[in-house]
């Protein structure tokens, strides 16, 4: 391949600087006294990739040092000699406006949309924001193919070879991002069932698409055409479709985190494409970022990352498996009942789950930490990784709730201590407090590091009944436990009513 | 720039990449997905080289429209996920300040 394309030192340069800065954004998370900080890095490395391409792509021409000027005679005849200008930049403000415009609309609907969105919908917003990625990517890559002298990736209407290759896997992996994320929002947002949907054949069907992409990225080096180009972005569109289609709802902590990964890797492809650095960063960022959240959330659960791919686990609820275990005696206890033993506690460990999101009980649950503390009781909360429906998430609710981050604890750190703690509180969490984890082989969570709220003096267990069981659909030996009291209600009337026994 | 030094900045940046996002605390993996989001919109770049390139025939004028509603969508991204991420942090909060609707 015999071409370079012409860079702007300066903007190179510029592009580097904006890398950096993102790498600083993401630095900054390590702690959250720094990450306002890390944020503000983030927004300083992008207005510095956008202006610096606004002022190197001003739109306009480049008026030519060649020219004529040319006399209108009378009777309709003309009469021109060449001249020499100096090479002048004549800019076309009616296409800088509309790029002004565009980028309006786009803030404009992303800072309502920041601002109105519930933080218990936090997974379905990152979800609907992957998707828009892997869009902008396909259109890029399409832009990029109808135009490809404007991105000097061509020359005589040849589009390079290299350029052919990167063009053709960023299209793909941007339509794979934006389809799989488009899915992976409607389950999570509730417009689709989160039960797995299981197409006959369809390993083979998706083997077969995947490698159709990839023979025709590889043909698209000997033959441009646009059916080419396009067969490869419409069969990528479907293969995200049909790869997350299959995915139950408990693995969707792991799908988000994948498709953030994708959205990397697509960004990374386009910045081969333009030879751009602080795309290239970027993308190499967010790429191994996503693939280490879906690393960590696949640890979490005890699951290979191939069988999460493969699909198929897990359910909406779970619900509606009968009371598997009726006939077992269990305890009941009131919220009087819970208010005394927690008020007598010396150390009491909030396990909150997801089911606590959903009854909107984490405000009332922090004036309950709040009260016992008043009475001298150690709170602290346990968070499993995949607590909520995405990484982190349950960590979002609680500060949302205010309660301070220095009380809140992950699995590692804390799962020691519920042998020296008088009560454990669970709150719309289930499966990681199973101990079937740790000693039933057969069991499907066999392996999934949980919480030993066992050993705690005292559980406290709140729940809605006990028919339904977790969203792995196992029944849970701690509701039969001697030192276990059921309390069965809904979550957040549950903590209203032990708050006021509280007094 | 050759295929060589852009792989080169590529390999090593996944490599930063990697070290970084471990350092990042289990309890920010939301505000990071956020903020990864924001950043992978970087992409606008290419948004708007193809919308202010000139459009010369109808390919040319389809390739800066698509160009231009990719400048729109990557906005939305940029601006709502620096924002929801600003959002998130602010509520994280440390223990001696006393919070808010205490009694």
């Amino acid at each position: 391949m015999e071409h370079t394309i012409a860079v702007n030192p300066w903007a190179s340069l510029a592009y580097l600087v904006a890398g950096v800065c993102f790498i600083l954004a993401l630095r900054g998370l390590s702690s959250p006294t720094s990450s306002q900080r890390g944020n503000r890095f983030g927004m300083i490395g992008m207005t510095i990739a956008v202006v610096t391409t606004l002022i190197v792509h001003f739109p306009g021409t480049l008026v030519g040092s060649q020219g004529e000027l040319c006399n209108h005679l009378v009777g309709g005849e003309t009469s021109c000699r060449s001249l020499t200008y100096a090479p002048s930049f004549l800019p076309d403000w009616s296409t800088a406006a509309e790029i002004l415009i565009a980028i309006l609309i786009g803030a404009s609907i992303g800072i309502v949309t920041a601002r109105r969105i519930a933080m218990t919908a936090m997974p379905q917003l990152v979800a609907a924001f992957h998707s828009l990625v892997g869009l902008a990517a396909v259109l890029v890559a399409g832009a990029a193919f109808l135009n490809p002298e404007a991105f000097g990736i061509a020359a005589a209407g040849q589009i390079f070879t290299q350029s052919r290759i990167e063009m053709g896997l960023g299209v793909a992996i941007g339509a794979i991002t934006f389809s799989g994320s488009v899915i992976a929002f409607l389950k999570l947002n509730g417009n689709m069932g989160g039960k797995p949907i299981m197409l006959p054949g369809r390993h083979v069907i998706n083997l077969a698409v995947l490698a159709g992409i990839l023979g025709l990225v590889a043909y698209f080096t000997q033959d441009q055409s646009p059916w080419v180009f396009w067969t490869i972005t419409g069969l990528s569109f479907a293969i995200g479709l049909l790869l997350i289609i299959p995915i139950g709802g408990a693995d969707m902590p792991v799908v988000v985190s994948m498709l953030n990964s994708y959205s990397g890797w697509a960004a990374a492809a386009m910045g081969f494409t333009l030879h751009n650095t602080a795309m290239i960063i970027t993308g190499a960022l967010v790429g191994s970022s996503g693939a280490i959240l879906s690393y960590i959330m696949c640890r979490a659960m005890n699951r290979s990352f191939i069988s999460v791919i493969a699909g198929g686990f897990g359910g909406d609820s779970g619900g509606g498996a009968a009371a598997a275990a009726t006939d077992r005696p269990w305890k009941r206890g009131s919220a009087e009942d819970a208010a005394f033993l927690m008020s007598q506690a010396e150390q009491v460990i909030i396990v909150p789950g997801y089911g606590m999101a959903v009854a909107q009980a984490q405000h009332v649950l922090r004036e309950m930490a709040d009260k016992l503390k008043e009475e001298g009781v150690r709170v602290k909360y346990a968070i499993h990784p995949v607590a909520g429906r995405m990484p982190g998430h349950m960590n979002v609710l609680l500060a949302e709730a205010n309660v301070p981050y220095d009380e809140v604890f992950e699995l590692e750190d804390i799962n020691s201590e519920f042998a020296q703690t008088d009560v454990a509180f669970i709150i719309g969490a289930n499966d990681v407090v199973n101990p079937a984890a740790k000693t039933d082989k057969s069991s499907p969570i066999y392996g999934m590091p949980v919480f030993d709220v066992n050993k705690a003096k005292t559980v406290l267990f709140i729940k809605r009944s006990m028919g339904g069981v977790g969203y792995a659909g196992v029944d849970n030996d701690v509701f039969y436990q001697d030192n276990t009291m059921m309390l069965l209600a809904d979550a957040k009337k549950m903590v209203e009513e032990i708050v006021k026994a509280l007094g | 720039m050759d295929f060589i030094s852009i792989l080169s900045i590529f390999v090593m940046a996944v490599f930063v990449g990697y070290y970084v996002v471990w350092s990042v605390t289990p309890a920010l993996h939301t505000p990071l997905m956020a903020v990864t989001n924001a950043i992978s919109s970087v992409i606008i770049v290419g948004a708007l080289i193809a919308s202010a390139a000139i459009g010369i025939g109808g390919t040319g004028a389809t390739s800066k429209w698509l160009g231009l509603l990719a400048v729109v969508l990557a906005s939305v991204n940029i601006f709502g996920g620096f924002a929801v991420t600003a959002r998130m942090l602010a509520m994280y909060k440390k223990k001696d300040r006393p919070a808010a609707g205490h009694k």
